[in-house]
Formats: C-alpha cells, structure tokens, sequence
C-alpha cells in the first residue's frame, strides 16, 4: 500500500564550518591520542590509585603467563581474570607472539617504542586542545551551543525524555520535522562528551606531569594522586572509544551517506511529510 | 561445512593482510624522520609554555614517612657490571671521591665523608618514572647548591653533566655509558641533591649507590644514579650524541617535565 502522504527531501544546512573543520580535527587528534596512549601504556600495562603504585596488586593488570609450555595472555581487573590471548597480555602473529598488554595493531608504531608514542601524543595533545578551545570558543560566540546543544523547555520534560528513551532503545529516531534539531539524549551525550569527558581527558593527562605537580598542586590533589590521575585517563580514554563506537554505530542506522555528507558539506536531508515549503 | 571454513579462511586471510598493512603504513610514518623531527617540535613547546607557566623554583609535593614505598621498583643498571664500579663496591667505596671540574674555578675530588658533612637535605618525595609508575621515597643527601658556590661556577657554566660508573649499552664507542645533564636552575633548586641514603639507610646499589642525582619534578631518567664525576659545562653537544643525557641520545626529551 503505498504511503498516503507524499514525503518530500528539504535539503537544509547543519553543520557549520567550524563544527566540520573541528570534527574532523578532533577525529584525527583523537585516533593518534589513542593509538601513541596505549604504546605508553604498554610501557607499564598496570593501573593503580592513589599516589604511588602498588606493584603487587594493581586494579588493572595485562600480561603474559605461562602455562606448560604454551602462554597465554590474561587481564585481570579487580579480583576477577580473563584469558585474552591474542588481544591483552601476549599477543602478535605466530611465531613472533609477545608479551604487550594492547595488540600491534591499536598502537603506533605498531612495535614497542614508548619513545616514539610519547612524541605522537604530546604532538597531537597539542592539536587536540587547540581545537578544542577552538571549537568552544566559536561556538560559544555564534551561538551554537545555546541553541543546538543546550536542551529545550519542551525536551527537559519527563515525559518526552522517556519518550526519547523507548525511542532509542527500539531504534526509531525522529524523522521530518523533529529531526531538524538534536534530541534531548544526544544533546546530553554531546554536552557530556564536550564539557566534561574531554576536559578530563587534558586535566588527568597535565596530572601525570611531575613539572605540572610541582607549579600546580591542587591539580593533584583533585584527582587524589598521579596514579589515580593515570587510571581515570584510561577509564576516560576507554568512555570515548564507546562514545565513539556508539556515534558511528547510530551515524550508520541514521543514514550513512546523508551523515557524512552533512559533516562533509554541510547540507543534511530532511524527509519531511506533506509539501514542504 | 567446507564452504564455510573456506569463507572463514578466506576472511581470516584478508583481515591478516588488511592488518598488515595498516602496521606498515603507521610504522613507515612513524619511521619517517621528518616526521619524527616534526613531532619533536612539540618538545620544545612544551618546555617553554612550562617554563613560563609553572614557577621553577616551586618544590615538588614532599610526603610522610607513612607514604614511602615499600618496594620501590629500581629501573635501568640495577648492578653495574663495570670494572671500576665493581673494584668501589668491594671496597665499600673506601677510595671513591667525586669529581667536579669543567668550567670550575677550584676543581675538587670530594670523598663520601666529606661529602656527608656538607650541608644536607631529607626529603620523601614521588618518583615518576616515564613508563607510567610512581614509588614514594625518603632520600638524604648534600645539597647541589651549596656545593657548585663551593667549586665557584666560571661565567660561560651552563650546564652540569653528570657522568656515571654504569654503562646501560654494550657499544664499541662508549654512548652506552649512562650520563645526564641538568641546568644551573635545577641545580640550584633546594631539591637537588646528591643522594647517599634512601629510606634511612645507605644508598643501595639498585638505586645508585654511592651517590646519586635528586631532581625532583623530573622524570626518573633524569635522577643519574652511580655518579662519579660532574663535569660544569657551556654546552652538551659534543658529548655521546649530543642531546645531553642517555636516553634523551635515544629520543627522550631533555626536558623531563611531562
């Protein structure tokens, strides 16, 4: 049967300039972060809280074991320990396996030089964060925040945040009209990611500096310590994966193709009932 | 059945060349040494906005007696197998002096009691070493300060290059031989010491003994253990290759604040 009121395509303007220049920054900025930060943390695949490290009893802890004469890789985090052969702990191609807590492949280089991943890190730390403040700045001056990211009155209701929620859950996203603006699960998850994930990321990465210690001391203190500094990096660094993870997963059931276009062009289609004006 | 298994083999197959390829591509990049020289730039970003930002002579956190690490981990020469290193160990360095020189107006070779009886410091501070661990300390040693007014630093003293008994590196040319280099404000700074104790007790041989280098809010690299000279110089360059300590020779940076 076919549908009884016509759908027409509205070609609109989503994505301004500098929200496609700093996406795609921040996409590359934030690929090399990871890839050069988990060649560092193989340096010491052991995360500990508090000041010091604990060697004996690390919260979290990749190796290698061995077993007769075979080795397998195993992760432990708390109490609890997993068999992660090939992906944490020992990893590699046959014959050439090694100990390493992340695989070749999700580091840069892919051998082990935490040298060189502090030279990639610290380099791209830099881009991050100037694009970061590029990105707010702007934003905050040609009121994209205000407007795009910030909640509604009508959205901030109980009843249509549940409403999103059920939506969500079963997949089914605004279309037409509704779809011209953000919903309110993605505007928290932007404004999360943006103003608190983000920042930490800079803030539990300036914490590990003992020259940064040293001038600011608070800084320290806030995070309770270097090493809780160093894990909270990594559980920040682990939330962005899946923010990411998640963001491409839902670009791909919205529209891949009108997704990237409009964070490439700038244009969006809406599919919007009736005759649209 | 065998359909299936020959798809799987066959996916296995891309995927493990995909993958191969992806690591060729980063390491090529990463090999690079224009890329590399670029990336190194950041290195002197950071060290300057550093600079300007964090007051120099601010102290590093000092901790309690309760905070000290019950095993701190000793990293790098734990045991130099060098000869003369070896010849003071069995000595309990009954003969070992320090030498100060370079651009110096008295030149000296002090031994360890006289290096005991000059104007010390104790402090329990964190040790960050670069791979991402931190051990809690208490360490005592003459303070670095009172001692370059001692030897009375020439006008064109920039740098002080600490010279150490441990090669970490079999090499035919002697680049394996451990050394570091500090400028006079970090030597100055009421932390740098000349540490010949730890915890309360003699300096172990895993951490340095008989002397070894304390400048706190630095990484651990930069802490020169088994000391044997310190040379006061204008410039690092012509010494092992030429970027002013051990491991900054193999790309770590000389400014070890991060």
């Amino acid at each position: 049967m076919p549908d009884p009121r016509p759908v027409t395509k509205v070609l609109t303007y989503r994505h301004t300039l500098v929200v496609r220049i700093s996406h795609w920054l921040n996409v590359l900025a934030i690929c090399l972060l990871l890839m050069s930060g988990l060649q560092i943390f193989n340096a010491h695949p052991a995360l500990y809280w508090g000041q010091k490290a604990t060697f004996a009893e690390p919260w979290l802890h990749m190796g290698a074991v061995n077993q007769g004469d075979t080795t397998i890789g195993v992760t432990k985090i708390g109490d609890l320990s997993f068999e992660t052969t090939g992906l944490f702990g020992y990893s590699g191609k046959v014959g050439f396996q090694e100990p390493r807590g992340f695989p070749a492949w999700a580091t840069i280089p892919s051998y082990r030089a935490l040298v060189d991943g502090r030279h990639w890190h610290f380099f791209f730390a830099w881009l991050f964060v100037l694009n970061g403040v590029f990105y707010v700045v702007a934003n905050l001056m040609n009121g994209h925040i205000k407007r795009d990211l910030l909640p509604t009155k009508d959205q901030l209701t109980r009843k249509h945040i549940w409403h999103e929620i059920i939506d969500h859950a079963r997949l089914r996203f605004p279309k037409g009209e509704e779809a011209r603006r953000y919903n309110v699960i993605q505007k928290f998850t932007y404004l999360a990611v943006i103003f608190g994930l983000l920042p930490l990321m800079i803030l539990t990465g300036l914490t590990m500096s003992p020259a940064v210690n040293a001038g600011q001391p608070w800084l320290v203190a806030v995070f309770g310590g270097r090493q809780s500094a160093r894990s909270l990096h990594f559980i920040c660094a682990n939330l962005i994966v899946l923010f990411v993870l998640v963001h491409v997963a839902l670009v791909m059931v919205v529209g891949l193709f009108n997704s990237m276009r409009s964070m490439i062009t700038g244009r969006y289609v809406l599919h919007v009932e009736g005759d649209a004006q | 059945m065998t359909d299936l298994l020959h798809r799987r083999g066959w996916i296995k197959g891309v995927g493990a060349s995909l993958t191969g390829l992806w690591l060729a591509a980063c390491d090529k990049v990463n090999d690079n040494p224009k890329v590399q020289e670029t990336l190194l730039k950041a290195e002197g970003l950071n060290r300057k906005l550093h600079r300007a930002l964090i007051d120099r002579k601010a102290l590093a956190k000092e901790f309690t007696p309760a905070d000290i690490s019950r095993d701190f981990r000793a990293n790098g020469s734990i045991s130099p197998g060098d000869e003369d290193y070896r010849a003071h160990l069995k000595e309990g360095f009954a003969n070992y002096k320090l030498k100060i020189d370079g651009l110096v107006d008295h030149p000296m070779e002090l031994t360890l009691a006289e290096i005991r009886a000059l104007p010390s410091r104790t402090q329990i501070t964190r040790h960050d070493c670069v791979e991402g661990w931190s051990s809690i300390g208490k360490w005592t040693g003459a303070r670095l300060g009172p001692l370059l007014d001692k030897v009375g630093l020439k006008g064109e003293a920039r740098y002080l290059v600490f010279h150490c008994f441990d090669s970490l590196e079999e090499t035919l040319d002697g680049s394996g031989q451990y050394y570091e280099s500090i400028d006079l404000v970090d030597g100055y700074h009421p932390q740098t010491i000349l540490a010949y104790q730890m915890n309360g007790a003699t300096l172990p041989v895993a951490h340095g003994a008989p002397l070894r280098l304390r400048v706190e809010r630095q990484l651990g690299y930069k802490h020169a253990k088994y000391i044997s000279r310190i040379e006061v110089v204008s410039d690092f360059k012509d010494m092992g290759r030429g970027r002013g300590g051990y491991w900054e020779d193999r790309g770590y940076e000389w400014y070890a604040g991060i």
